[in-house]
């Protein structure tokens, strides 16, 4: 089973990333800043992808990606930042810091499984009528 | 509130005769939210209203209204993902070994909606095939509805549409930011036309192509109206030349003259060379 990593200090956030990606067949670890995301990276299996915010107390989501870039064993983790950062130059800046794709909030669940697809993270096809949309956070 | 049977019998007729589409019966709830969305766009008070005035009036331009609602289907960049694979590792060489003395290739996206997939084309061939940029370039698009064309044309995405399977680095290199959307870059909306073409009516001219992608489209027309369009759209292939369909889409049994061939996961029919 796909294994993903779900990182956001938004429980409710947290939560409709983890209902479009368990609707995948995806199972789903969660984590609310990047300091308790280093942890269950260590404590847990490897992850298949990591969805990252920006916007975190404590550690920002882009540290928290050059962290996880630099780590050897978390190479073959896709990594997607989720953030409401919408201008070109901070999509730059996530992808010189590691993160391999990119979505803008709010988003559709379509939207999120055709990123995963990009990515190359295998998932079940799961209800493509789910229509959550991730909120302003 | 809920359409009369009849009122809905009488849209799903509407958009049969005029496009050949099909709305099974158990369509209802598409033509009452559609039909609903179109009359808070029109001004109207309700589905009832927009049908008493179809009714009424024969306002063809309120019937290309409704057609449009009706037809008109959310797309994505890139979408599936694999066909555009198989055209990055295999149709695209094949076509440019094919057209190396004429230098000039020529792409069809049939059924554009707002026209991300052929400015997906567009995209890639510019990343992917720099020395196409000294080749002549037909990118094609068309659909039935004017309102989907006016949207491809003017090259403007809302950020839910850019999220719908946009490769970052694609954004990040092809779409200049304009107010809380972006727009695809000058360079590549120039390389591509698009049109509107309600492909059960008469077609009319178009050169050859080399690539003709007509997905997710057949499904909706009856098996009639599925052999005439696959006739028409072998006619207007080159020889060799290759057809996409959507995932669930299939040639066989419906026409003859095209050769089946898998790429990855992907199936595509190239018009074979003994038919003409």
């Amino acid at each position: 089973m796909t294994r993903a990593l779900v990182v956001d200090d938004s429980r409710a956030m947290r939560s409709i990333l983890t209902r479009i990606l368990s609707s995948l067949g995806m199972e789903v670890v969660e984590a609310e800043d990047g300091q308790s995301a280093l942890a269950k990276l260590q404590q847990f299996p490897p992850f298949d992808v990591a969805l990252v915010d920006w916007h975190m107390p404590g550690m920002t989501g882009l540290e928290l990606i050059s962290d996880m870039h630099r780590q050897p064993k978390w190479r073959s983790m896709a990594i997607m930042m989720v953030t409401t950062e919408s201008d070109q130059s901070q999509i730059v800046r996530a992808l010189n810091a590691g993160a391999h794709e990119y979505l803008v909030k709010p988003f559709t669940a379509d939207a999120v499984a055709e990123k995963l697809l990009l990515l190359g993270v295998k998932f079940s096809k799961g209800n493509g009528s789910e229509s959550t949309m991730g909120g302003n956070n | 509130m809920t359409l009369a049977p009849k009122d809905v019998s009488y849209v799903r007729e509407l958009v049969f005769d005029r496009s050949a589409i099909v709305l099974g019966e158990d369509k209802q709830y598409l033509v009452e939210s559609r039909i609903t969305m179109l009359a808070r766009d029109l001004g109207l008070g309700s589905a009832e209203e927009v049908i008493a005035r179809l009714k009424r009036d024969g306002d063809r331009t309120l019937e290309e209204r409704v057609i449009e609602a009706m037809t008109t289907n959310e797309t994505s960049w890139f979408r599936d993902v694999h066909p555009f694979n198989a055209l990055k590792s295999v149709i695209i060489p094949e076509a440019m070994e094919r057209n190396a003395a004429k230098r000039s290739l020529a792409i069809w996206s049939a059924a554009c909606s707002t026209g991300q997939e052929l400015y997906s084309v567009a995209m890639m061939l510019d990343s992917d095939f720099p020395e196409l940029s000294s080749w002549k370039l037909d990118l094609v698009g068309t659909d039935i509805s004017r309102k989907a064309v006016e949207k491809a044309q003017s090259g403007l995405f809302t950020g839910l549409e850019i999220n719908r399977g946009l490769p970052a680095t694609m954004l990040v290199r092809y779409f200049v930011r304009d107010g809380s959307g972006y727009r695809i870059r000058d360079d590549i909306r120039n390389k591509v036309r698009f049109g509107v073409l309600n492909l059960i009516e008469p077609w009319p001219p178009m050169p050859l192509f080399d690539v003709i992608l007509l997905r997710n489209v057949l499904i909706y027309f009856d098996m009639d109206t599925r052999r005439r369009i696959l006739g028409l759209a072998k006619q207007q292939l080159v020889q060799g030349g290759v057809l996409i369909l959507g995932g669930a889409e299939s040639v066989l049994s419906l026409v003859d003259g095209f050769v089946p061939v898998t790429i990855g996961t992907t199936t595509v029919y190239h018009k074979d060379k003994e038919n003409v």
